[in-house]
């Protein structure tokens, strides 16, 4: 029990698995939706603390992840180009397009750069009347606030040379299509913190009553994540499916207003490719067309690109839940962070990536069990 | 990148009329924008994602969280340049 003394409150901890522990009476499949979270359960080995009943599946929640290869293609093709100016979060470097990446881009001369926000890619293109600046745009709900506004100010201030590629995606239709389908095993969400900080609790009342299952607004904390998944185990006990809001200190159950109505000028919903996954309808934000002139895509023609997927990735798999990490026969071997053949083995929130950096490679129940006793996760 | 960190709101300036703050995570000072909590005041926490405050925190629960992130390098990854790591 060496993790829980890891925790912030380990008390708190022991109390909350000692509840978890004495409510359980049968198995029960919960997914937590968010990479992030994904993270905070195998770095803490959560997943190992739990009784055996509780299983937890790994969701699509990693925006790096789900973003799909003939997006990283695009944007590879943009940033190669003469003039222009690429800029991007840093976690979206190091995934692999077809052939190469954005530092592979960067080496050959491309002009890529590192930002912390929208707004700094903003302000590159207001130093650099001259050059074409492309910010690629991707992530959740609560990325595309940020990215929304970027695009509102460019118009308002008047910078022609800026513009965004955009391949936002939205959390509730990717519940609902994980429900959909036939190999389904999930019987409770935990709901992604940050997300609902933006859009609030309102989008999910209707899944949870079409499918009967639990949703619980979860944080990223170790105990955060213990009391999403109390408060989980409780309900599918008790048999109900209702939203519960787990993280009251961030998500209010309206949401940002400001943040929401920002996103509902700028952006307007589409259906949406996932990687691994394929398309889901309305999964996705595009500009609207009052902000056409600001859509990279509109800006550069980036068609006739030869897009190819790894035949060995089997991330799609994984971000369905369907496939553990480790169950691949390419990971650890020839899929590693350094040598990565999708973008869940490189993206700080991939659930390849969390396995690789905070478990062993092998994973027999041994070797497993060894860990639970032993070595800490962290 | 999905991170969201707390910080503390140390000064709050307009800017080409936009609202923008000076904001502290635990040492690392970054510029923030607050259009999306426009009345956010200096001393206060608030969750920050990519440069834009989303959502009011209590000082409490963001001492916490920033004592954990920094304690787990989160910090680090979320504000540190993989350029210059590369090189």
């Amino acid at each position: 029990m060496k993790y829980i003394d890891e925790f912030q409150d380990p008390d708190l901890a022991r109390r909350l698995l000692d509840e978890i522990r004495s409510t359980v009476t049968r198995p029960w499949a919960l997914m937590e939706v968010c990479g992030g979270q994904t993270h905070t359960i195998i770095r803490h080995g959560i997943d190992q603390l739990l009784p055996d009943e509780v299983e937890l599946i790994h969701g699509p929640g990693c925006p790096v992840c789900v973003t799909p290869l003939e997006v990283i293609d695009k944007a590879l093709a943009i940033a190669s180009r003469p003039g222009v100016i690429f800029c991007s979060f840093g976690d979206m470097l190091r995934v692999p397009g077809t052939d190469r990446d954005l530092f592979q881009v960067r080496s050959e001369g491309g002009d890529v750069r590192v930002v912390y926000s929208p707004l700094d890619a903003l302000r590159v293109a207001q130093q650099n009347p001259d050059r074409e600046v492309v910010f690629f745009g991707i992530g959740f709900e609560t990325t595309a606030p940020p990215n929304a506004m970027t695009v509102y100010q460019a118009r308002k201030l008047g910078i022609p040379n800026f513009s965004l590629l955009v391949s936002h995606v939205r959390v509730p239709p990717a519940i609902d299509a994980i429900m959909r389908s036939p190999s389904c095993r999930v019987q409770a969400f935990l709901a992604a913190g940050h997300v609902c900080s933006v859009m609030g609790t309102g989008e999910y009342p209707d899944l949870a009553e079409r499918y009967e299952v639990p949703i619980v607004v979860t944080g990223f904390e170790p105990l955060d994540i213990l009391e999403g998944v109390r408060r989980t185990v409780l309900q599918l006990e008790r048999g109900e499916h209702t939203v519960d809001n787990a993280y009251p200190r961030a998500v209010r159950p309206e949401g940002n207003p400001a943040a929401r109505a920002m996103l509902a000028d700028v952006f307007e919903v589409t259906d949406r490719s996932w990687r691994g996954i394929g398309v889901i309808p309305d999964s996705g934000w595009r500009l609207s067309p009052r902000y056409r002139e600001y859509d990279a895509e509109h800006r550069f023609s980036v068609t006739g690109i030869d897009t190819r997927e790894p035949a060995a990735c089997r991330s799609g798999e994984v971000l369905q839940g369907l496939l553990k990490p480790h169950e691949c026969e390419a990971f650890g071997t020839s899929c590693t962070p350094r040598t990565p053949l999708g973008a869940t083995m490189v993206s700080s929130e991939g659930a390849c990536a969390a396995y690789y950096l905070y478990r062993r490679l092998d994973l027999t129940p041994a070797a497993a069990s060894d860990s639970l006793e032993g070595s800490a996760v962290v | 990148m999905c991170l969201a960190v707390p910080g503390r709101v140390l000064d709050i300036e307009d800017r080409d009329g936009t609202r923008m703050a000076t904001v502290d995570f635990g040492g690392v000072v970054k510029e923030v924008c607050l259009e999306y909590l426009p009345d956010l005041r200096v001393g206060e926490y608030a969750i920050v994602h990519v440069g834009f405050a989303l959502q009011r925190l209590d000082e409490e629960s963001a001492r916490r969280t920033l004592e954990l992130f920094e304690t787990l390098g989160l910090l680090q990854e979320e504000f540190g340049d993989p350029l210059e790591a590369q090189q």
